[in-house]
């Protein structure tokens, strides 16, 4: 029986390669500095308004930050699902290789993490000690009771103090998490950057832009992503309210979310626009630097940018994931429903482009002689072709709104009142 | 208040709660796992290098048979640790190059393998040049796969030959990313990174590596550069020789007498 090696079910070979080359990385690599770029936008977006103070975003940055949150939890995922050996992952822990850029995700990753958790706990201090300080007096627990006493009571870390003083103090350390937040996020994710950049033997990947690329064009899916998920939540909100013909604690009627929520999000595309304008300039820099140094790996490179992967960069990628929603963006009478099919675009757009680099990167052969095409698998028919292929993509896509959905449970969101 | 038992008690609590984990750092120091930075090779006694004569080559294969058998690559797999290439330069300029199989069955036709299934036909009289290139793992001496290795499971021997341990390996590839040659792929049994050890169970009990031993021409030399009495030290002391790809800088220790500006 032949043998399938690793990459051999979804790659075809054109021309002159190399009998050992295959697609090795694959849709998984493509999700991972997708998913970290993520978290990473979710959290600057969050920072801007904890540490910058800028007031329009007070909404959305709590939001943001717990979403944050859910995220950081899938980012690690599509590693998981591609590695040949996913259980031996830990030994990136045990015994790093400090020369590999991959070598310090383990202690980039948990301090990022530590960041996060410590300033959603700082935010959230107070609601913890109010839901858990009446259980604790109720003597007549039902067992739902019980459990949430216990959760949210283990949550309090032991504080009760809730005065005026020490919520102030809880404030200022939002504040320096926020902050110090903001380099690690980048870092986080200038660092997947690196990882890819700092490939010398791949034409494509290698080059000192390609971390700055990568935290721009990571702030500005996140930046869309918490745009598209915060206005579901609001509608799905509004749409209970309606139907409650009630009021829900924090906001009064429909009418007073609308105006909040467009207001918010109208800020927020600002910010979209402005790093998406940073992220495309650079990207064009790098594209147009190679043409014009033209080294030994331009003639393939050509190829492919202009050529063979020229409907997925050009067209898929530039058009309608950066100029038609930039379009949408800064045409006159902006509505909701324009900003909410740019943030698709946008979205999709740094799917390709992140497609693109990694995908991209292995369209072409190391003799620069040949080329390698790629076919995502769609209908598995080996465990291999799952995880890498469309089934664990879309599992990967899934998991960060099933835990937000969790985590809004114990982080609420939106009926929550209160300074920070 | 704190009494001075108590701060006596506190401080060798912390104490042995530091020293623990401590002890476990010294317990995992990966140089005495022999897993860390590349050896200094200059310290040792022996260097393993390739010589490859490529006007020698007539592109049998039987190195590359050898190879996967030696070394337990599946034989139907389409991957493997060495391989010969063929080029082919036509007077009007036109370069080909395949290496069907690895050319694990050696060039049985003379239609050039452009993949996707296309063949491609040359007519003897418009040949310019043609040629056979066998290629290995370059055991370089700055190698870009050891330096990007997660977790050092790959590393370099004091010898400069770079090993792979199958039991440390996690699979993320990027080793097979890092290299310049190609020479990396993933065992279809093993699941991990694999590639030519210079048969380096051969080599460490005085043996020729398996492709040496099976090339009818003496295309294929293995010698220690340290011994200025080896043959190939003599040969690449005395002869113009080049290496491939040399602007990667992984100074790769493979060298090749004939080598042509199409080589890939």
């Amino acid at each position: 029986m032949l043998e399938m090696v690793h990459g051999e079910a979804w790659t075809i070979k054109e021309l002159f390669t190399y009998p050992n080359e295959y697609i090795y990385w694959s849709a998984q690599i493509v999700m991972y500095p997708f998913m970290t770029g993520l978290v990473a936008g979710a959290f600057v977006l969050s920072s801007l308004y904890h540490v910058f103070g800028i007031k329009e975003l007070k909404e959305i940055a709590r939001f943001a930050l717990v979403f944050s949150f859910a995220l950081l939890f899938v980012a690690p995922m599509p590693i998981v699902l591609h590695l040949q050996h996913p259980l031996r992952g830990i030994n990136v822990f045990m015994t790093p290789h400090f020369t590999s850029a991959i070598a310090a995700f383990g202690i980039v990753f948990s301090t990022y993490g530590a960041i996060v958790a410590s300033e959603l706990w700082f935010m959230y201090r107070k609601h913890f000690v109010e839901v858990s300080l009446p259980l604790k007096k109720k003597t007549d627990k039902s067992f739902a009771e019980w459990v949430k006493y216990l959760v949210f009571g283990a949550l309090t870390l032991g504080v009760y103090d809730t005065s005026e003083e020490s919520l102030k103090r809880d404030g200022k350390a939002i504040k320096i998490l926020a902050a110090v937040g903001i380099p690690v996020a980048c870092f986080l994710h200038g660092y997947a950057g690196f990882i890819f950049g700092s490939v010398k033997a791949n034409a494509l990947w290698m080059t000192p832009l390609m971390p700055v690329i990568f935290i721009m064009s990571a702030i500005v899916s996140g930046i869309a992503l918490c745009i598209i998920t915060y206005l579901v939540t609001v509608e799905i909100k509004k749409f209970m309210i309606s139907r409650k013909k009630a009021s829900i604690a924090g906001f009064q009627t429909k009418e007073e979310i609308s105006n909040v929520e467009f207001n918010v999000i109208k800020m927020t595309s600002k910010y979209l626009i402005f790093f998406m304008v940073f992220a495309i300039s650079l990207e064009l820099l790098d594209l147009i630097f190679r043409g014009y140094t033209a080294v030994k790996s331009w003639d393939v490179l050509r190829s492919v940018i202009y050529g063979k992967d020229f409907s997925s960069i050009f067209i898929l990628q530039y058009g309608i994931g950066n100029l038609i929603p930039f379009m949408l963006f800064i045409m006159p009478g902006l509505t909701i429903r324009r900003i909410v099919i740019g943030a698709i675009l946008v979205l999709f757009g740094v799917f390709m482009m992140r497609w693109n680099v990694v995908i991209g990167g292995q369209a072409f052969s190391l003799t620069f002689a040949g080329y390698m095409h790629y076919h995502l698998p769609i209908v598995p028919n080996n465990i291999e072709t799952f995880k890498e292929g469309m089934g664990g993509v879309l599992a990967i896509l899934a998991m960060p709104f099933v835990l937000f959905w969790m985590f809004i449970k114990i982080f609420p969101v939106f009926d929550y009142k209160e300074s920070h | 208040m704190i009494t001075r038992r108590d701060l006596l008690k506190k401080f060798v609590k912390t104490a042995t709660g530091v020293m623990i984990p401590l002890a476990a750092f010294e317990i995992i120091d990966p140089k005495k796992l022999f897993a860390d930075k590349p050896f200094k090779t200059d310290e040792a006694k022996v260097r393993w290098v390739f010589l490859v004569d490529t006007y020698k080559c007539v592109g049998c294969g039987l190195c590359v048979k050898a190879c996967k058998t030696e070394n337990e690559i599946p034989y139907d797999a389409n991957v493997t640790r060495t391989w010969v290439e063929r080029y082919v330069v036509t007077k009007n300029g036109n370069i080909y190059a395949d290496t069907p199989k690895g050319a694990r069955d050696g060039f049985t036709t003379n239609r050039i393998d452009l993949g996707m299934g296309k063949k491609q036909d040359i007519k003897k009289e418009d040949i310019k040049k043609a040629f056979f290139v066998p290629k290995l793992c370059n055991q370089c001496d700055n190698p870009s796969c050891v330096q990007v290795c997660p977790v050092g499971a790959t590393y370099q021997a004091p010898d400069g030959v770079v090993l792979v341990d199958r039991k440390w390996c996690i699979g993320c590839g990027y080793c097979i990313m890092a290299c310049p040659y190609g020479v990396r792929f993933f065992h279809p049994k093993y699941h991990v990174a694999e590639k030519c050890n210079f048969c380096y169970h051969r080599i460490n009990k005085g043996m020729k590596t398996a492709c040496v031993g099976a090339c009818p021409f003496g295309a294929r030399m293995i010698g220690n550069i340290k011994d200025p009495g080896d043959p190939v030290t003599k040969i690449l002391m005395t002869e113009r020789v080049g290496v491939l790809k040399e602007e990667y800088g992984t100074k790769p220790q493979v060298y090749y007498i004939g080598l042509d500006k199409e080589v890939r």
